[in-house]
């Protein structure tokens, strides 16, 4: 019987390009974890997020870090979540059982949330590195971080633009009636009267509401100098169209739900001069080496969110480092307390494991696309430009 | 004033789109008693063809008006076969069956084409290309836009052009004779296959301009945006009578006109605090609001319950005997 053993550890160990894998009494391979839908309509993200990951990993390998005084392998383990919440559990248990030392992932909310406790469970610490939700980090899970904001942080910074820079006497709020379009209208409208801005009283619409004649109508008789609207850009897109249709001049502000390009193709040439806010920062604004070194592995800019996944193994590997151990359980405390610069500024963490004062961009609609105006971190504003030269 | 007079404009709009839309149910039914709920589909269909077509021809560089029409021009087609093919394969074979088959069947007819469309057109929502340059005129402190007009005068010459041709031409008088009793007018010479296939291909040829006008004017196209449209034009006819044209145009106005109305007061009538009540949230000139805009769709099925239990043969209707 021992030698059938024997005899399958070895057809394994030769088939495993890293053949050492078994030996050298642990620590001289090290398994992180990287999961996103590398399948389905957001696969380029997928991709996107993982190669992040992976820059980090073979710059650490390349650079020959040492834990503990020897040098170790990374070996980055890609999984495909199909952004589908059910496979993004399966997907994290198999990661369990492959050993990982920590995860970098998932990229939606919506896998992040099922898969932490599994993660929890057995002790990996995961970072995510695009997932906004609160939720996530609510669930008291010890071993849950994300390096990017949430998206209650996303309210109070598009309320404080507004505020700060438009000045408006009255603002008109409106919603979609869903839990994201909810939480985000009431985060505005919290920190518009904290700045002593007349608010009226709450408008709501649906989530499918294509027709909002009715609602801006009443609005228009109230004549709010700024309008805010929690919801999609399915939603939003016809909003900011109807609302100037009805010779609404106010300015229109959306959370990202309705920060994208589709608002352009929703709203015509309505959506010009329309602001909005996102959670993290463009990727020309992170680390010039980072920009460099990306498109030079992989001959392709970064698209939305790689500079989060790339800090995000970093700091898994410093991490471990700090700690000497690649054991989850020793390296984990260490991660907790890290203090660390990386692409997408300084990165440290509060008790939950959210980001401390987490980047939010407010953006511009200006010619057909949306332009970064600036960058709000811990409430304070700075111009975009100003920001891209401090990260310089 | 002005928000009430914008209210009103608002109202007509939409509700002239629902009238085209309620007329394709109101003809169906007051012919062979049968309520086609794949309709909305027939609605849905008609705009994303005009979608891809417009999409399609867009780059091109011709007039924007061209480019509408011949969308239109196409989805109209597209559409009339839709309808007579519904007609010919879901329902003729079905036409003495009980009257509970053939509305199964609708509703059969209508997940099919839902998922038809978004087999084709995949289930993310279409912008339309908003290639009409729409101007906004001021009446007396409301606003029109152009596309509005637009709609407005479209509308109306399709709901007088049916008018005519169902109370002033042969056609129309074969189709009143198939709605009074088919056998008799069967009896009398007319060929009521085809005056039924007719029927259903003028409604899906009204349903095809409908969504045209509905996308044009929103701006967006989605597989599913036949079903709650379909629903609210089928309140409408109900409203204005099922079977009888001249209520549908009356019922889709009025159904327009009670949501938007509806939505814009219904905020202000629920606040609670304007009442007087002593309540937390009131303090300091806060609000409580009972009921928000976001009821708005809800109006048109209220309104299809108080018609059905005050006036079940609703607005113009007359009440017939069962004639099956």
């Amino acid at each position: 019987m021992k030698n059938v053993k024997f005899g399958i550890s070895a057809i394994a160990a030769a088939l495993a390009l890293a053949g050492c894998g078994q030996s050298g009494g642990g620590g001289s391979e090290v398994k992180i974890g990287h999961v996103g839908p590398l399948t389905g309509g957001i696969a380029h993200l997928g991709k996107d997020n993982e190669n992040g990951a992976r820059l980090a990993i073979e710059e650490a390998n390349a650079a020959k870090t040492k834990i503990d005084g020897k040098e170790v392998k990374f070996v980055l383990v890609a999984e495909d979540d199909q952004a589908d919440p059910k496979v993004g559990t399966t997907v994290a248990q198999k990661l369990v059982d492959a050993k990982v030392s920590g995860v970098v992932g998932h990229l939606n909310s919506g896998t992040s949330i099922p898969a932490s406790p599994i993660y929890n469970g057995a002790g990996i610490p995961v970072i995510s590195g695009s997932a906004t939700n609160p939720k996530l980090t609510e669930q008291g899970f010890k071993t849950q971080f994300r390096v990017v904001g949430r998206d209650d942080q996303q309210g109070p910074a598009i309320a404080s633009y507004l505020a700060t820079n438009n000045k408006p006497q009255t603002v008109a709020v409106i919603d979609d009636a869903t839990a994201y379009g909810e939480g985000i209208a009431n985060e505005v409208e919290k920190t518009l009267k904290a700045a002593k801005i007349n608010v009226l009283p709450r408008e709501k619409g649906t989530d499918k509401t294509t027709d909002w004649k009715a609602v801006l109508t009443k609005l228009r008789g109230r004549n709010p100098d700024a309008v805010f609207y929690g919801g999609m850009d399915a939603t939003g897109g016809p909003l900011l169209k109807q609302g100037r249709e009805l010779g609404i001049k106010a300015v229109f502000s959306f959370g990202d739900g309705a920060c994208t390009d589709k608002m352009k193709e929703l709203a015509g040439d309505a959506a010009e001069g329309l602001l909005c806010s996102q959670a993290g920062i463009p990727v020309e604004a992170a680390d010039k080496k980072f920009l460099d070194a990306y498109k030079k592995k992989f001959n392709a800019d970064p698209i939305l969110y790689s500079p989060f996944t790339y800090d995000a193994a970093n700091m898994l590997i410093q991490a471990m480092q700090k700690a000497n151990s690649s054991d989850p359980k020793k390296y984990l405390p260490e991660l907790q307390k890290l203090d660390f610069k990386g692409a997408t500024g300084k990165i440290a963490f509060d008790g939950k494991g959210d980001r401390k004062d987490a980047e939010m961009t407010i953006f511009t609609m200006k010619g057909g696309k949306l332009l970064p105006v600036a960058v709000i971190t811990g409430g304070k504003s700075q111009s975009f430009d100003d920001f891209v030269k401090g990260m310089k | 004033m002005d928000t009430f007079l914008q209210q009103l404009v608002n109202g007509l709009t939409a509700g002239s789109v629902y009238a085209v839309v309620a007329l394709g149910y109101t003809m169906v039914y007051g012919i062979i008693q049968l309520i086609n709920f794949a309709h909305g589909e027939v609605v849905m269909i008609g705009a994303m063809v005009a979608f891809t077509v417009i999409n399609l021809l867009a780059p091109t560089g011709l007039p924007p008006l061209a480019i509408v029409l011949i969308g239109a021009g196409c989805a109209v087609p597209v559409c009339m076969l839709v309808g007579y093919g519904m007609e010919r394969l879901a329902y003729r074979p079905l036409r003495h069956a009980p009257r509970l088959a053939p509305l199964i069947t609708a509703i059969g007819v209508s997940i099919i084409l839902q998922h038809v469309a978004l087999m084709i057109w995949s289930r993310n929502i279409l912008a339309f290309p908003q290639i009409i340059p729409s101007r906004t005129y001021f009446i007396g402190g409301a606003a029109i836009t152009s596309v509005q007009i637009a709609i407005l005068a479209i509308c109306l010459t399709l709901m007088a052009g049916l008018a005519l041709l169902v109370y002033r031409t042969p056609l129309g008088t074969a189709m009143r004779a198939t709605a009074q009793n088919p056998q008799v007018a069967g009896l009398m010479g007319i060929d009521i296959n085809r005056v039924i296939a007719v029927t259903f291909i003028i409604g899906a040829g009204l349903g095809a301009v409908a969504g045209v006008l509905f996308g044009t004017y929103y701006g967006l196209a989605q597989y599913t945006m036949g079903s709650v449209l379909g629903l609210k034009a089928f309140s409408a006819a109900v409203l204005g009578g099922i079977g009888n044209i001249p209520g549908a145009m009356l019922g889709g106005v009025l159904l327009g006109l009670v949501e938007a109305l509806g939505a814009g007061y219904i905020g202000d009538f629920t606040d609670l605090c304007q009442w007087g009540l002593p309540l937390a949230a009131c303090e300091g000139g806060g609000h409580f609001i009972l009921f928000g805009s976001n009821y708005q769709d809800v109006f048109a099925f209220i309104v299809l319950i108080l018609v059905l239990v005050f006036r079940p043969q609703g607005l113009l209707g007359e009440r017939v005997g069962d004639r099956a």
